[in-house]
């Protein structure tokens, strides 16, 4: 009993930091980069698409069985898009200065490669009530590194937090407001120096467990789990692996099953 | 005419879709490492960014809108999107063999691209008609084209220097990138200088 509860919470905890989908995994860079001008953009879009994310995860994982494998790239799509659909209705409907707030990146919660990922990765493997904690989980993560890297650009770059000014960044004040981090470049200088610090803080975490000699298991998915560049490496390792499934099979004659695969692992972008 | 300037020049210079609408991050951060493969992949995004536009848009002006169901804009074009990559795969395949050797690998990684349905959702959203979405797509796809070459010429410098450990590997990509978007800067305000 105490076996399982500690590993439901494994499910949980596992998205805030070792595997958080953001700093981590390199998944979701797009909204990550553009919705976090202040903190509450960045909980509105978390909330979103963690949203989202349950709701995909509990379907395809219900219907998992169902799903022929030919084809679940596609379904895996429609539910994704139905849910995104759902979100964006509601949005509209009660919180519409959200919903302007994040625009375009609503509907490309779609195209978000956190919930394609989880959906090719756990959902489809496992039981619908881990697959919903697994949601929950990797959108809390989302939403935390979405809220930290908001709070660092609001605070330095508008002298704000949640729309409540800060006494010491004003204009006029101790610190001038650094306007340029709420810009774009900002942008994707803040996410930098949080990748850094991320990648710092959990090798430390797996030096720390090794020295203790502790869960040595630990230290191989936190090996595995893909230290930079997860997305290019996922972009480029389908690519290559087409490259060399094209390669293989002369021109004329590649083996239809194979054909019909690739272009479908290759849309987990 | 000019209006049709406008939008293609802002589109690939002022709102450049990568360094300051941050869409297509992901393939701007993964191919960007030579210039092959940025120019393969730029390429094909502007293909399939003009044929999606030529789908998506009379679909939403012809089908979704007078049956009223235009909530469903999102769901249809990703479907329409990405069984319009898969056709083209398989035309290419058949009557271009050539044509599909250069492109063929990238096709399906831009399905999900979020660039593709970004522009044709944003081209709704603007209440462009066809023409101007067209030159949309094709400016958003240029621009994207540009980012990607002009980083890839950084990012083969960047490779070469001698960065601190702490910032070795992505970071320190994503703040030369943080700095090539930053020279974008240089466009605001050119559109307006030029066409008043």
């Amino acid at each position: 009993m105490a076996e399982t509860k500690r590993s439901w919470i494994s499910e949980i905890t596992k998205g805030f930091v070792k595997e958080n989908p953001v700093l981590r995994l390199i998944l979701g860079t797009c909204p990550t980069l553009a919705v976090t001008t202040s903190v509450e953009n960045g909980i509105g879009m978390g909330i979103a698409a963690t949203f989202v994310l349950i709701g995909s995860n509990v379907a395809i994982s219900a219907l998992r069985k169902f799903i022929p494998d030919k084809v679940r790239i596609p379904a895996y799509i429609t539910i994704i898009a139905g849910f995104v659909t759902v979100v964006q209705l509601l949005l509209k409907a009660f919180v519409p200065s959200l919903d302007k707030a994040l625009g375009i990146f609503i509907p490309l919660i779609v195209v978000n490669c956190i919930i394609l990922a989880r959906a090719e990765m756990f959902a489809n493997k496992n039981p619908v009530g881990a697959s919903a904690l697994d949601g929950l989980g990797m959108g809390i993560g989302f939403t935390s590194a979405l809220i930290v890297m908001g709070a660092i650009r609001e605070a330095i770059g508008n002298g704000t937090i949640l729309g409540y000014p800060l006494p010491v960044i004003q204009s006029g004040g101790m610190i001038e407001p650094i306007l340029i981090l709420i810009l774009p470049p900002g942008g994707f200088f803040v996410f930098g120096i949080l990748v850094a610090t991320a990648q710092r803080l959990s090798e430390g975490i797996d030096r720390r467990a090794v020295a203790r000699g502790l869960k040595k298991a630990r230290l191989a998915p936190a090996g595995n789990a893909p230290t930079a560049e997860d997305c290019a490496a996922c972009g480029l390792g389908c690519a290559s692996s087409v490259v060399a499934e094209a390669s293989a099979s002369p021109a004329d004659d590649p083996k239809p099953a194979a054909d019909a695969a690739s272009p479908e692992g290759g849309e987990d972008r | 005419m000019k209006a049709l300037l406008v939008i293609l020049l802002t589109s690939i210079l002022v709102d450049n879709f990568v360094l300051s609408k941050f869409l297509g991050i992901c393939p701007f951060l993964g191919v960007s490492k030579n210039l092959n493969t940025a120019m393969g992949m730029s390429v094909a995004v502007i293909f399939v960014m003009l044929l999606s536009t030529a789908i998506t848009w009379p679909i939403h002006t012809f089908v979704l809108v007078p049956l009223g169901v235009g909530f469903l804009v999102t769901l249809v074009f990703i479907l329409s999107i990405a069984a319009l990559v898969q056709f083209v795969e398989t035309i290419l395949k058949k009557a271009m063999p050539p044509l599909y050797k250069a492109l063929g690998i990238y096709l399906p990684l831009i399905t999900t691209n979020c660039a593709v349905l970004g522009v044709t959702i944003l081209n709704i959203d603007q209440k462009y008609d066809f023409l101007q979405s067209m030159f949309n797509s094709l400016g958003v796809g240029v621009g994207f084209m540009l980012a990607l070459f002009l980083f890839a010429g950084v990012r083969s410098r960047v490779d070469k220097a001698d960065v601190p450990k702490f910032l070795k590997g992505l970071p320190i990509t994503l703040i030369a990138a943080s700095l090539v978007s930053l020279s974008f800067f240089g466009f605001k305000g050119m559109i307006e200088k030029l066409f008043g």
